[in-house]
């Protein structure tokens, strides 16, 4: 099986995938579409990477962004964490393995994991700010995004990063427009090693297969496919060497789904809190049409006056008080 | 009549008290009594505060719930409601603040309270007669009182945790998942208290007069705070409140 992340582009190129493609959009319905595209993922095979960034290069020139020039605190993440414009980010992990008392660098390019349920989308207020397209990529759509960070808390991995010159969110959208077109993430194209592949996903379980197949005859006993069922499996997979401690990688989640915190916040909390406030508007009506207004009878005046008659010193409004 | 409806009452009438007076409180006899209940900073700070809790409302349903969301469009769009609701929140915990310094001192607990409270039948069904007497607060108002002060502290504690722009950070993003949950039951307890505290003040005929020109009438205060009325008409000229009152 070869995997071609980068096949050529004819003049007439359609897009291949749009709109119609929704199969979640945030804060709203979608219809279900006509089609289902192929699901598609990329893999990422933590024990071919050399930690050159090329991915990161190839993803800052792609989208068009660029970093500001960090300062060296003696690690080689750089810049130090996902930021609004690096989407991706190779996370250094050094690490002496208890076993075989040998020093193994783990580098682990972070990013978004296109969850197939996306803790992001679940929590976001804005209509269509998110899209899940029916091949597991999940976009973010900034013209209708408002900046509130509802993402941030929703996502199980720490992903998403909210600009503070636009305050909208962004994160690594699978090169969607590239996928559109039939290309292949640029990060995957341009890893020198082929650590990061792009395909269907059953390709990609199928190449991994083989891969972890590889690891364990040279001793890897414990590799194994990284596509955490707590969040429906993801468009983004790791080999990983240690496949039985996902969160040796610079703290991948071992297992990750979106926080019942979350959960509640937008399951129980929105119905109950919509129904009982609904309810207490409800119960005043029925109060009002059941035991109509308290007034104020005319003995209730009367009693007023004669104790402000007696009161010491009562001062008398304007005009003459009647006799 | 009125003299056995007064001496035969059931119970003797209360001790009289001046503590159960606020700055401003003032008995005013003529044709008819009236009683000023509320000074007019007062009622600016109340509206103040009135005005910002409708528009925090609005604007938090709009993100909480996708049904909602077309409110954003009362604020020019979901980017302006963003911005614009964590700054209401700081007028409103201001403009709070300055009610609960006003407000505090007769909202404290009393004797009558708890019996009151145990007479909510009576309350619901008007059956004023069947109820202790009361000073300037009952029960009822005194639970709106410290449920918006509750309420607005853990709203703004919450808030600031989740303002994106300036305080995200401080939190953690578990923290904040817990931020976020806290204001929004947060938020439907104080809709809740608010519609409490709205159709109190409709239901109960002639309240309305104290937050817009600030009085009462004589009838008014006698039916409802019978104990504020009386230390009103006992001590409130003596203490030259109304004269030394600057409204």
């Amino acid at each position: 099986m070869t995997i071609n992340v980068n096949p050529p582009v004819a003049p007439d190129t359609q897009q291949t995938m749009g709109p119609q493609d929704y199969i979640r959009r945030s804060a709203s319905k979608v219809p279900e579409p006509e089609r289902k595209l192929e699901p598609v993922a990329k893999l990422i095979d933590v024990s071919k990477c050399i930690g050159c960034k090329a991915c990161q290069s190839a993803c800052l020139e792609w989208n068009d962004l660029r970093e500001e020039v960090g300062v060296n605190v003696g690690v080689y993440d750089n810049p130090h964490d996902l930021t609004p414009n690096t989407f991706t980010l190779m996370r250094f992990t050094e690490w002496v393995n208890d076993e075989t008392g040998n020093l193994e660098w783990l580098i682990r390019k972070d990013g978004c994991m296109h969850c197939a349920d996306p803790g992001c989308l679940k929590a976001c207020p804005a209509p269509g700010a998110i899209v899940q397209y029916s091949n597991g990529v999940v976009d973010f759509v900034h013209e209708n995004c408002i900046g509130c960070g509802y993402c941030v808390q929703g996502c199980p991995f720490n992903i998403p990063r909210i600009s503070k010159a636009d305050n909208r969110a962004y994160k690594c959208t699978l090169c969607s427009d590239r996928i559109a077109v039939g290309q292949g993430p640029a990060c995957a194209k341009a890893c020198p090693t082929k650590a990061i592949v792009f395909g269907t996903k059953e390709e990609m379980k199928a190449h991994a297969e083989k891969r972890i197949e590889d690891l364990k005859s040279r001793g890897y006993d414990n590799a194994g496919l990284y596509d955490p069922p707590g969040v429906g499996g993801t468009h983004v997979m790791y080999v990983l060497h240690h496949a039985d401690r996902p969160s040796l990688y610079a703290g991948l989640p071992d297992n990750p789904r979106i926080s019942p915190v979350v959960e509640a916040w937008k399951g129980v909390t929105k119905y109950a809190g919509l129904a009982l406030m609904g309810f207490a508007a409800a119960a005043g009506v029925v109060h009002m049409a059941l035991s109509g207004r308290n007034r104020v009878s005319r003995e209730d005046d009367e009693e007023a006056r004669r104790l402000a008659a007696q009161a010491p010193a009562a001062e008398p409004q304007d005009g003459e008080p009647r006799a | 009549m009125t003299d056995t409806m007064m001496h035969g009452a059931p119970r003797p009438a209360p001790q009289v008290s001046k503590k159960e007076i606020d700055r401003g409180d003032k008995l005013i006899v003529g044709p008819e009594v009236q009683v000023n209940r509320y000074t007019r900073w007062a009622r600016i700070n109340h509206w103040i505060t009135a005005i910002s809790l409708i528009l925090l409302a609005l604007s938090g349903l709009a993100l909480f719930h996708p049904s909602l969301y077309w409110l954003t469009g009362l604020f020019g769009g979901g980017q302006m409601t963003r911005w614009i609701h964590p700054w209401i929140g700081v007028v409103l915990f201001v403009s709070f603040a300055g009610l609960f310094i006003r407000f505090f001192r007769l909202n404290l607990p009393s004797r009558e309270d708890a019996q009151w409270t145990a007479r909510i039948g009576d309350v619901l069904k008007g059956n004023e007669e069947k109820l202790p007497e009361v000073g300037k607060y009952n029960a009822g108002q005194k639970f709106v009182f410290w449920a918006m002060s509750i309420l607005i502290i853990t709203l703004i504690v919450s808030g600031l945790g989740v303002w994106e722009e300036y305080f995200s950070g401080m939190l953690t993003i578990p923290q904040r998942r817990i931020a976020v949950l806290i204001h929004s039951m947060a938020a439907v307890a104080i809709i809740c208290v608010w519609i409490v505290h709205v159709y109190a003040a409709f239901w109960v005929q002639g309240t309305l007069g104290a937050m817009t020109r600030g009085k009462v009438s004589g009838g008014w205060a006698w039916r409802h705070h019978r104990k504020w009325f009386r230390a009103l008409a006992a001590y409130g000229q003596r203490e030259k409140i109304s004269s030394a009152d600057k409204r």
